[in-house]
């Protein structure tokens, strides 16, 4: 018997990076970058201990939100962000349908199909906050710079998960139909339409819980909203009102996240 | 063959009383959009709104030609930005793991207490985009590039925290129970039952966050936490458009690049 070719220890097989030699390249490349990276932030340690102080003083603001001292200003920026949320869904889911069916290959010509795939490429690749400093400089303070911004960033959300939904259908469907003789807009309805639907309302809700993060966001560049109010709080050092604020955006959001979690059990 | 004529002779879709429960639903929906679209115009000021074709048109002819001159200048932003993103990602992983298993259902130490807590910091993180803790931040420990790190790394733990506690709840129970079978103590169980099978969600989430931060770090200057923000701010704050062009180009370079890298390396470990 020669059993003592085995191992007498068991060790943990390699999960990702099989290779010894490759694993050690890794590790020291990742060291060296560390150290680099590191060495490059300046900190103002004295700075930074003055902060602690506020630091606690925004903690205890929190803990303790002034909701009453500046009610007009939070009520005028949550009607604002509400309102800026909704139309701007809406708008955007509306504008974005025909894209998307112009998006999927199996529904529009080529041509057609790449003016919407670039459409969508240009609006995914934009950050909404630089979106609306341009739009601001366009079309001046206020939420409706906003509502703009949020309205293009929703096209590409939508359209892109709508085309790729449309993209996946069950072909036998849409060959029944058009068996029948349909046109292409009865394939569309009867065909394509009855199976992304839910999908499709799915998707508007959750866009809509997105747009009313990002209308808190875009309002610290001026394009109106629950922002526009945040940012004036923490430019006056008032942390009881900030507090108040990001408590009522955190409050709105669960509740948004749970409601359409809920609507869409339902609906599907 | 008499007896079928009674049915209706032409199809439709849906029941008379669906479909007027469809046509109120869309009454509603108008009503609001119309109700919310008064709302929000009260105060817009029509003059700019209509003189904006012209004020674009102005701004689209400034920012053309790019003065490409300053990209070398923008080089050390850069490397800020992106070290902005991989430091950030680094901390709120660290700190998101830790949340993530108390917040798993199967490995919460307490399921009445510390649970919610966890939930929450999780939704609370991930409901305040990064934008708005660097507002925070920079506010408490001053601009630069430490606000930077620890507000991409608060925003990380809210994204990372969930998606790993989702992997975490769908572990396959009967490896952890064979690891117990051997008389395992809980931490054993945690590492050779939990860890592995977590491993590649866990890289893949990480990988995927970093992406997002390199995106959300190009912007965080705009509220004083350094990077290539600062500078985009600058350019913006002294309309020197043609600058802002060359940055927006940078700032879309760079976004592609960490998104192909990040599909490449999610490709190799999923």
């Amino acid at each position: 018997m020669t059993a003592t070719a085995y191992p007498t220890r068991w060790k943990r097989p390699p999960q990702i990076v099989k290779d010894r030699r490759w694993r050690i390249v890794l590790q020291i490349g990742i060291v060296v970058y560390l150290i680099l990276a590191i060495g490059t932030v300046e900190v103002n340690w004295t700075r930074v201990y003055d902060g602690l102080e506020r630091g606690q003083r925004f903690v205890m603001g929190f803990l303790q939100p002034d909701f009453t001292s500046r009610w007009t200003d939070i009520r005028q920026g949550l009607i604002e962000s509400l309102t800026m949320t909704l139309t701007s869904t809406v708008v955007g889911v509306a504008i974005s349908v025909p894209i998307g069916i112009g998006a999927a290959r199996n529904l529009a010509p080529p041509w057609i199909y790449y003016i919407c795939r670039s459409i969508i490429a240009v609006s995914r690749a934009l950050q909404e906050v630089i979106i609306a400093i341009f739009l601001v400089a366009m079309f001046g303070f206020g939420p409706f710079a906003g509502f703009l911004t949020l309205s293009f960033a929703t096209i590409g959300f939508i359209a892109k998960l709508l085309a790729d939904d449309i993209e996946e259908i069950n072909e036998g469907q849409a060959e029944a139909i058009r068996a029948t003789g349909a046109s292409w807009l009865q394939l569309v309805n009867y065909a394509v339409q009855p199976q992304v639907i839910p999908r499709l309302i799915g998707l508007s809700l959750y866009r809509l819980d997105i747009n009313f993060r990002e209308s808190a966001v875009i309002g610290i560049v001026g394009a109106g909203g629950i922002g526009a109010t945040l940012n004036t709080a923490i430019d006056r050092y008032e942390y009881d009102s900030a507090g108040a604020v990001l408590l009522i955006v955190i409050g709105i959001v669960m509740v948004a996240e749970y409601g359409s979690s809920y609507l869409r059990k339902f609906l599907q | 063959m008499t007896e079928i004529t009674h049915y209706s002779q032409v199809w439709a879709h849906r029941t008379p009383r669906a479909r007027l429960f469809m046509w109120l639903g869309w009454v509603a929906l108008v009503a609001l959009f119309v109700f919310c679209w008064h709302l929000m115009t009260e105060n817009t000021i029509w003059v700019f709104v209509l003189d904006a074709p012209r004020q674009a048109a102005d701004i689209g002819g400034r920012t053309m030609p790019p003065e490409w001159g300053y990209l070398p200048e923008l080089m050390k932003p850069l490397w800020d930005t992106i070290n902005i993103a991989t430091l950030g990602t680094i901390g709120g992983v660290i700190m998101a793991v830790p949340v993530a298993f108390i917040a798993a259902r199967n490995t919460t130490p307490s399921a009445t207490i510390l649970r919610p807590i966890a939930l929450f910091i999780i939704v609370a993180s991930r409901s305040i985009n990064s934008l708005i803790w660097a507002l925070l931040l920079v506010a408490m420990i001053g601009p630069g590039l430490l606000a930077g790190i620890v507000a991409i790394a608060l925003r990380s733990i809210g994204f990372v925290g969930k998606l790993l506690y989702e992997a975490i709840e769908e572990t396959d129970a009967r490896q952890i129970e064979a690891i117990e079978a051997t008389g395992a103590r809980g931490a054993q169980v945690l590492s050779y039952g939990i860890v592995p099978q977590i491993m590649p969600a866990f890289w893949g989430i990480t990988v995927f966050r970093w992406d997002i931060n390199i995106r959300e770090s190009t912007i965080l200057g705009l509220v004083g936490a350094g990077g290539i923000g600062l500078k985009l701010n600058a350019s913006l704050n002294t309309l020197a458009w043609s600058q802002v062009t060359v940055i927006l180009l940078l700032i879309l370079g760079t976004v592609i690049v960490s998104e192909w890298v990040s599909a490449r390396m999610r490709h190799a470990l999923i």
